[in-house]
């Protein structure tokens, strides 16, 4: 019949009729139909791109740094049983960082499922709790409506994963299309209600000491949201301090930013929080690293909490007023109402002159050594040279990430990705790698610590095969530093298992791969490895090595209030209680 | 202010679903997953629409768990509505459990009595043994299931409950 086509065929033009210019993945024996029918494709003007990493989870955490850094959906495609597992810790990290992912997951042929045939695995039952939504789809027919529908779940209302197994002989089976029975509407409340934000409004009008706490919601409700916050921001006068997948919403250079707040946030952020009589929560969701000891969480504040997951309010801290909705149409509805009221900024004068007190404390100061590189020097090093460029900075997850956070600053949104939910060494380079395939032209470095880097080492290749001029710039002290700085904490110092031993040469290793390799031990020649790198137009790993036993401060430890922020490794002593151990 | 955990509470909530394969497993992993506390979970097609199904789920816990479990389950793409019978509506629950009864004498003739005091119909009977059917709200089978110890209970099934809300109002 002339428009029966095959189900690996519905899936490839639903996609390229949905947007999708590219999809990460990796072959094998139950998605060799797909792969078949990407090739037949190819020479198409709209064909999608594929790109082949080295290990599944480097296709998940890829199509993250492509989604995070585009704003676009980033699609991920590979083989059952292992191919899918593999994937998992990368579709995990999207729901925990809200990101929009749609993975198609092949599977054995519908009449094995259940028979333990090779490389079968219950994708779908495991990847219940870690997806938004799931599919496993056993009607070529249905196919094209569950795409459309998984798009939808994904990109919509708060973003996440979302999966469809697709077994193998669906994707060889001709069917019709037709739209799916089950079809229901997704449609997650996007617009607030008017009344909540007139009280939000006069609630933020008669506040003396007001803090926008922002958070990675921002970002995911696009660039216009970022521009919202900065207008109402410019209305009221506040403060605003950030979570760590908030950074870029608000300009790192205003005067109002108090910089990021939470565990290993700022002195004048942290303080701030506590002192405050109103916190306006936009797109965060009080993570764990952000509150700290709860009871002792902003005792004074008021608190308006807008998400567009109505599961976030009232999850951990109660708020006075929750708004459901897209945060920035939230912020540019109060934006609105606040000038139809003819608001003017309350005189914020006495609450800034506080805030001045804390940041002269000057809490992110670190001591310069003549001999050896200081990771923090290193940090804002790279970001005086870079910054001219605006940069896509990727992380893997420990200090160098925080330290990233605390000395890189960012001007803009989607400039800044991280693993901040679930907290993934190994997420920086392949991150990287998609970031840089939706930003063919931009500058775009992984952050790295030489423990995390070789988490996902392998995935050197990909960048190698498609060109991809990413820069790995790796804070090398031979520890899980992070790790390591909890041992010193609240181990006394007993470094269990967290030195890095046998590391490779990095420098040699960037060569086998045909990158550019470059050494920096020398903090007078921290200038010059940096621009050596950043003119070199391929790919390259910098290995700079720097003071092993340096720590990342400020830090608040687990269990402690807000206010009891340790500011350098002086002030560290004795052992923790096994209660606080407990909460690091 | 802060969640802090407070009297807990027990609710019942209608949820109305897609049919879809996985539906059930997705709302049962999800308290075990958060560490809700499920009592009962019920599910069947109950309109003309086999596109749609209806679980009734009985929990309990602070009115801050109650508010996260409704959110949560509100969430989830297959959930079309869900309703807190509890909060929201005066509403009829009932529920149905088979007890199997042992004795001989006294006490199966004590057995007959509650039965007859509880509207219990028996189903099953030999000469050692009943199975009596009794339905009604969960608190009057607790209470029926606390007498039959005395005489002789030695298994039970029950059905978990379903939930509709009063008067000519459809949720």
């Amino acid at each position: 019949m002339a428009d029966e086509r095959t189900g690996a065929d519905i899936l490839i033009e639903t996609l390229r009729d949905l947007g999708v210019e590219v999809v990460f993945g990796y072959p094998g024996g139950a998605v060799l139909p797909i792969y078949d029918a990407l090739f037949k494709q190819a020479e198409r003007p709209d064909a999608i791109r594929h790109i082949l990493v080295r290990q599944e989870g480097g296709a998940a955490h890829a199509a993250e740094g492509y989604a995070r850094s585009t704003g676009k959906c980033g699609v991920v495609l590979v083989t059952s049983g292992p191919g899918a597992t593999n994937a998992v810790t990368g579709i995990t990290d999207a729901l925990m960082d809200s990101i929009p992912m749609l993975v198609i997951t092949g599977q054995v042929a519908t009449p094995l499922i259940g028979s333990d045939a090779f490389q079968e695995c219950d994708t779908v039952g495991i990847t219940r709790h870690c997806t938004k939504h799931n599919y496993l789809v056993k009607d070529p027919a249905e196919l094209e409506g569950v795409i459309r529908e998984a798009f939808a779940i994904a990109t919509g209302g708060r973003p996440g994963p979302v999966l469809i197994d697709l077994p193998k002989d669906v994707q060889v089976a001709a069917a019709i299309s037709r739209p799916s029975p089950t079809a229901h509407r997704y449609n997650p409340q996007r617009e607030p209600d008017p009344a909540l934000i007139e009280t939000a409004v006069e609630m933020l009008a008669a506040a003396e000491r007001p803090i926008f706490y922002t958070g990675g919601g921002i970002i995911n409700a696009g660039p216009e949201a970022s521009d919202a916050l900065r207008d109402l921001q410019a209305l009221t006068g506040a403060p605003v301090t950030s979570t760590l997948m908030g950074l870029g919403a608000f300009p790192a250079s205003a005067p109002e930013w108090l910089g990021m707040l939470g565990m290993h946030g700022t002195y004048e952020a942290n303080h701030a929080m506590n002192r405050a009589d109103l916190i306006v929560a936009l797109g965060a969701r009080f993570d764990d690293r952000v509150t700290g000891r709860l009871d002792a969480f902003a005792p004074h504040a008021r608190k308006i909490h807008v998400d567009i997951d109505r599961s976030s309010i009232n999850k951990i801290v109660r708020a006075e007023l929750g708004i459901v909705g897209d945060v920035g149409l939230v912020m540019r509805a109060m934006a609105r109402l606040w000038r139809e009221r003819g608001h003017q900024r309350q005189d914020l004068s006495a609450w800034f002159a506080r805030i001045e007190e804390w940041r002269a404390k000057r809490c992110l100061d670190f001591p310069l050594s003549p001999t050896e590189i200081m990771p923090q020097q290193a940090i804002r090093r790279l970001y005086e040279a870079t910054k001219h460029r605006a940069p896509i900075i990727t992380t893997e997850v420990g200090q160098h990430q925080m330290w990233s956070a605390q000395h890189f600053h960012f001007e803009a949104p989607n400039k800044w990705l991280t693993s901040g939910g679930l907290g993934t060494m190994g997420y920086g380079l392949p991150a990287a790698i998609g970031a840089q395939v939706g930003n063919p032209d931009a500058l775009v470095i992984d952050i790295a610590g030489e423990a995390s880097i070789q988490m996902n080492i392998q995935e050197l290749g990909t960048a190698s095969q498609y060109e991809l001029p990413v820069k790995i710039f790796i804070l090398n002290n031979e520890y899980m530093g992070m790790v390591r700085q909890w041992q010193d904490l609240t181990y006394q110092g007993r470094h269990s298992h967290s030195y890095s031993d046998s590391l490779p040469d990095f420098v040699k290793l960037a060569e086998a791969y045909g990158w550019k390799g470059i050494r920096i031990d020398d903090p007078a020649a921290l200038d010059d490895g940096i621009a050596a790198m950043l003119d070199y137009p391929g790919p390259v790993i910098v290995d700079c090595r720097v003071a092993k036993l340096a720590n990342c401060f400020p830090m608040i430890p687990s269990g402690a209030a807000h206010t009891d922020m340790i500011l350098q490794a002086a002030e560290v002593s004795g052992e923790m209680t096994d209660e606080a151990r407990a909460l690091v | 202010m802060h969640i802090r955990p407070r009297q807990s509470e027990r609710h019942t909530l209608s949820v109305t679903v897609a049919n879809e394969p996985g539906i059930l497993a997705r709302i049962a992993g999800l308290f075990a997953g958060r560490g809700y506390n499920i009592e009962s979970l019920t599910v069947a097609e109950v309109t003309e629409d086999e596109t749609v199904s209806r679980i009734t789920i009985a929990t309990s816990g602070p009115p801050a768990v109650i508010e996260q479990i409704i959110a949560h389950l509100d969430r989830l793409p297959p959930v079309h509505k869900v309703t807190d019978l509890t909060a929201t509506a005066p509403y009829v629950e009932r529920e149905l459990a088979l007890v199997k009864v042992t004795g001989t004498g006294d006490h199966r003739i004590e057995a007959l009595r509650l039965a007859e005091v509880y509207r219990a119909r028996v189903v099953d009977a030999t000469i050692s043994s009943f199975i009596f059917e009794v339905t009604g709200g969960p608190e009057k089978i607790d209470k029926f299931l606390e007498l039959m110890r005395e005489v002789g209970l030695i298994e039970v099934a029950r059905t978990g409950v379903a939930a509709i809300a009063r008067g000519n109002q459809v949720i």
